[in-house]
């Protein structure tokens, strides 16, 4: 039977493609598939674009440091084999040497390969513009940075010595990726080649110098990478990623990952549901058919054979096609967007590829299958009596196959617990009250047609009369602008908190060491030069000692972070009121009463490093004194604020009898050095970091992630609104027979489509009014929980969602169903199928 | 049972149930018909011909009685089985065609040989498709053709399997008289060359007297014309 079937399969599906039938289940597969593999080709590229901008950071995806030991070659040899690229560095403190002057700076050796990820800036004289240039300088050569050769009123051509060592200075580094914005490089820098190092006998035992090895490649490689490496380092190694490394662009890319995988979610959504409305159309228009199939000695088995074939070719043509499609239209969408993203945009994964052909298989076999199934049931008997009908299907038979097929496509998307919940309960819920509210609509409308003129009698009586279909179409229509309309609440949201995060006047210079006694004619002077400062804060070193009274020496932590935490010193402040920056996640804030008392309060990534809980007892060492105190709350941090901020911080009036210096922000006009020059040279003791650098990389990483989500959200509302035109398409077969006989009643054409025109406005502004609901509703949450964002309700989305929902569905019915009227009534009412 | 009966009706009745309680479509109907035999089951609308030709073709199943189609008894057979039997001995033509407007008429009348695995379908259709006068329009889609073209392709299809019985349910109803005249004298003419027994379902009187045996069909019951 399966030759049979295979043959007769084969053969009906060709007949049937010549005859135009397939068309629209094909192409509303195709453009469902095309949607949804492009907006996954775009998210796939962008984000790895975005994480490599990000990576600049690091000038690698992955550092491992170390302050002691040079870093075993192992790890270099690991890294290789695993197909990584790497790259050595060495930064050493020392005196720079240059005729009569000298300067102490922070030498930079680096190695081959150098940096793994961005560019090394630089340019022939002091303060120039930088030009890119490959890796870093040749062997007996020097690149100082700007400040280095002003303070040794040197040039491009002098020759600089550095411990045993003379070197030529060729360029002038202006910058380098991995300048960062910690506050561990105070002095001056300069770029050397690794093999010098050797020959300026600077590395003797004991001397302070930081070993890095770089690591870079393919994604997924790094992050098996990372979890082996995480495993082997010894102690005093120190595994850096973007996470760490720069907390704010780390914030900034999981939001728009974030946002991305939702744009990816919303498109899989519209493949299914113009894959349930092509199915549904393309099955009721197979019932006349199969019955005659079956009159004609065709078994059920057969039957369901030749469908199951027909079902699959279908799949993997629409897979296929769509695949290329969404491909083509990313492609040129990034090719007409050229020069707002990195030039070299990395080549697309094969995995959108995949996806697009497992959501095809999945969606047609969740959305279709059922259908299909029914088809097989159809009544032989029908070929006599048409109004037999296949018996309805068994629920879960029915809805079994496609919720298991949309479940599976969002895991397969999100991989993320909570959203994952939140999605498919959210998803559910909304069908049901869809279906529920929709079913109530429609009896309301029909209770309306005596009221209005002919054309909307018309229309509304059909919306009313085939009540289930109606109700089937108000979901439909209904999810699908839910879904755009939520994409476009969130993008708002999301696009406000990054404009407000950054606004123009946010702190670029950060002043730490601030003695107490000059900190009042500090300020005083930052005020006079019209500076806008953020909060001051006091600051001390510390360094916890025990948990709970156990010894932090014999914890073992689990979280890799808490590791860090507990051997290395600490800065930490005490504060009477909380920063508006942070928020209480557990416990809460101290009151004035509380002040003086033994509390903490720590960050989240703190407290999640270390396994804290509120109530655990914290032991520090500060400055000799030994301080206890126990956990009072929880802050999370947004650290993309640029305000001082620390991970541990006390109630006021228990440390502030120890000696401590303060810190603080600063906004200063880029350019004005002469502010900084005066203020060094008036408050010797205070460091000045000049954070412009750090900022312009986190802005432009931000201005990548707007531009993602922007680019997304549009691709992703083209997409859907041609998925819906597509599904609108599966209802118009109904409309056919009835129009045609209207106009042999006597309607004009105009009336006929007046009423056409009114049963689609009539649906679209059921499932626009619904779809906003939904959409204000699923925005709150989304935005507050899983983005993190603050949520602005817009009214206008109510105005979109009714009055666009009811233009889009009854512009693209009246396209889908125009071709009716242009028919003579003869032909429609004489069973002619077009 | 004698050999040349064809297809033999034992106390065959149809109820179904509806909003006013049980009616009876087909009450208590018998009568046999042999080899090459032409029949007319006549009645007005509502007199249950149609209900009785689906039970007769094995498309409906009755409520009580038997119907032996060339000697096999259809309530033996599940609904697989009454199709299997159907493709290779029951040829229908309909008041409405039912051509698949998604095949040409060449495939259209392939069909029932592809579906009984019968090699050179497409000679097979072809050569009946000579027969009722189409030779030439064999790749018109359905929507192409005149009702009575349409019609004819419907006979080819009908009679290409060369069944034993062939069913026919108001052949002519959707035909205007000139044509359906032609379209009677087609199947009557290859109900005699073929020897295909013709069990039709009809109104019209001219129709049936055609036939060597006129039933008449009133509330389910069944007489002679």
């Amino acid at each position: 039977m399966l030759r049979r079937a295979t043959i007769l399969g084969v053969r009906l599906l060709g007949r049937e493609w010549r005859s135009g039938e397939l068309g629209i289940l094909l192409v509303a597969l195709t453009v469902a598939v095309g949607a949804l593999t492009g907006v996954s080709f775009l998210v796939n590229r962008i984000s790895q674009s975005v994480a490599l901008q990000a990576n600049e950071v690091l000038a690698a995806d992955l550092r491992l440091e170390s302050a002691s030991a040079a870093l075993d070659e192992r790890y270099a040899v690991e890294a290789k084999n695993r197909g990584l690229r790497t790259a050595r560095t060495t930064s050493v403190l020392s005196v720079v040497f240059r005729d009569n002057r000298n300067q102490l700076a922070n030498l930079r050796a680096v190695g081959e390969g150098y940096p793994l990820r961005g560019v090394v800036g630089v340019a022939p004289q002091a303060f120039g513009t930088p030009t890119p240039v490959d890796g870093g300088p040749r062997p007996g050569e020097v690149w100082p940075d700007s400040k280095l050769l002003a303070a040794l009123d040197a040039r491009v051509g002098d020759n600089a010595s550095v411990g045993a060592a003379n070197f030529r200075i060729t360029r002038v580094l202006i910058t380098r990726p991995d300048q960062g914005g910690g506050f561990g490089e105070l002095a001056p820098s300069m770029l050397m080649h690794a093999d010098d190092l050797p020959s300026t006998r600077l590395l003797q035992p004991g001397s302070r110098a930081t070993h890095a090895l770089l690591f870079a490649g393919d994604r997924q490689q790094i992050e098996r990478f990372k979890i082996w490496l995480d495993k082997k380092k010894q102690r005093g190694e120190r595994l850096r990623d973007i996470a760490e490394a720069s907390p704010q662009i780390q914030n900034a890319i999981d939001r728009a990952g974030r946002f991305l995988s939702l744009a990816s979610l919303v498109a899989v959504l519209l493949c299914a549901i113009a894959v349930a409305m092509a199915a549904r159309r393309y099955v009721q228009r197979h019932f006349d058919s199969v019955a005659l199939l079956k009159t004609l000695g065709a078994t059920r088995g057969l039957i369901l054979a030749v469908s199951l074939l027909q079902l699959l070719i279908i799949a993997l043509a629409a897979a296929v096609l769509g695949a290329a499609l969404g491909f083509l239209a990313q492609e040129w969408l990034l090719q007409a967007l050229q020069g707002l993203l990195v030039a070299d945009l990395p080549p697309p994964d094969l995995v959108p590829l995949a996806l697009g052909l497992l959501t095809s298989v999945a969606l047609l076999a969740g959305f279709a299958l059922p259908p299909l199934l029914q088809l097989s049931r159809v009544p032989a008997i029908r070929v006599l009596r048409r109004d037999m009908e296949p018996p309805p299907p068994v629920i879960w038979l029915a809805f079994g196959p496609a919720v298991t097929a949309v479940v599976f496509l969002v895991w397969y998307v999100v991989r993320d617990l909570r959203l994952f919940f939140g999605f498919v309960i959210g998803l559910a819920v909304f069908t049901a009250v869809l279906g529920v509210a929709g079913w109530i609509l429609v009896r309301i409308a029909g209770s309306l047609r005596g009221t209005v003129g002919v054309s909307w009698r018309y229309g509304i009586a059909n919306l009313s009369r085939r009540r289930a279909e109606s109700v089937v179409q108000i979901v439909a229509f209904g999810l699908g602008l839910m879904v755009l309309l939520l994409l476009a609440v969130v993008r708002n949201d999301l696009l406000n908190d990054w404009r407000r995060s950054l606004p123009a006047d946010l702190p670029n210079f950060f002043f730490i060491n601030i003695p107490p006694d000059e900190r009042e004619a500090f300020f005083d002077f930052l005020g006079e030069s019209g500076a806008s400062r953020s909060r001051a804060l006091p600051m001390i070193r510390a360094r916890l000692t025990q948990l709970n009274d156990k010894s932090v020496e014999t914890i073992v932590f689990s979280d890799p972070r808490g590791e860090g935490y507990s051997r290395r010193d600490q800065n930490i402040t005490w504060q009477a009121e909380l920063g508006s920056d942070n928020v209480i996640v557990d416990g809460r804030w101290w009151t004035a009463a509380e002040h003086g008392r033994p509390l903490v309060s720590i960050s989240d990534e703190y407290q999640q490093g270390l396994g804290l809980r509120i109530g655990d007892k914290m032991t520090f060492d500060v400055a000799g004194e030994t301080i206890e105190a126990e956990v009072a709350s929880v802050r999370k941090i947004k650290w993309d604020g640029f305000q001082p901020n620390f991970f541990v911080v006390f109630p006021p009036g228990l440390l502030d009898e120890l000696a401590g210096t303060w810190m603080t922000s600063a906004y200063l006009k880029p350019g004005d050095g002469r502010v900084i020059a005066d203020l060094v040279r008036r408050f010797p003791s205070v460091s000045v970091f000049d954070l412009d650098d750090l900022l312009s990389q986190v802005r432009s990483v931000i201005d990548k992630a707007v531009f993602a989500v922007q680019s997304v959200f549009v691709f992703t509302l083209f997409a859907g609104l041609v998925v819906l035109l597509a599904a609108v398409q599966a209802s118009r077969d109904e409309r056919r027979y009835e129009s045609a006989m209207l106009r042999t009643l006597g309607a004009s054409r105009g009336t006929v489509a007046r009423g056409i025109i009114a049963e689609f406005s009539a649906l679209g502004l059921l499932s626009g009014f619904l779809a906003a609901i939904g959409a204000s509703i699923a925005g709150y949450f989304l935005a507050r929980q899983i983005l993190q964002v603050s949520y602005a309700f817009d009214p206008l989305i109510w105005v979109i969602g009714l009055f666009g929902g009811g233009l889009l569905v009854a512009t693209s019915g009246w396209l889908a169903t125009r071709s009716v009227l242009q028919q003579p009534p003869a032909s429609t009412l004489r069973g002619d199928s077009a | 049972m004698t050999k040349d009966i064809v297809l033999e009706v034992r106390d065959l009745s149809k109820q179904v149930s509806s909003p006013e309680g049980t009616l009876t479509i087909v009450q208590q109907v018998s009568f046999q018909v042999h080899a090459g035999e032409s029949v007319a089951i006549v009645g007005v609308s509502g007199a249950g011909k149609s209900t009785l030709l689906a039970l007769l073709a094995g498309l409906d199943v009755p409520s009580e009685g038997k119907v032996l189609l060339d000697g096999v008894d259809l309530t033996s057979l599940d609904e697989d089985g009454r199709a299997r039997l159907r493709a290779e001995r029951v040829g229908f033509v309909f008041q409405s065609f039912h051509l698949v407007p998604a095949l040409t008429a060449l495939e259209n009348v392939m069909l029932p040989l592809e579906l009984a695995d019968r090699r050179d379908a497409r000679g097979g259709a072809l050569e009946a498709l000579e027969r009722v006068g189409l030779r030439e329009r064999v790749d018109h889609y359905p929507r192409q053709l005149s009702g009575g073209e349409q019609q004819r392709v419907a006979i080819a299809r009908a009679f290409v399997t060369r069944p034993a019985v062939l069913f026919a349910d108001e052949p002519t109803g959707n035909l205007d008289t000139g044509t359906g005249a032609k379209i009677a004298d087609l199947l009557f003419d290859l109900n005699a060359t073929s020897g295909t027994t013709l069990a039709l379902v009809t109104h019209d009187r001219s129709l049936a007297a055609r036939c060597g045996r006129v039933w008449v069909m009133e509330s389910g019951r069944m007489g002679p014309g």
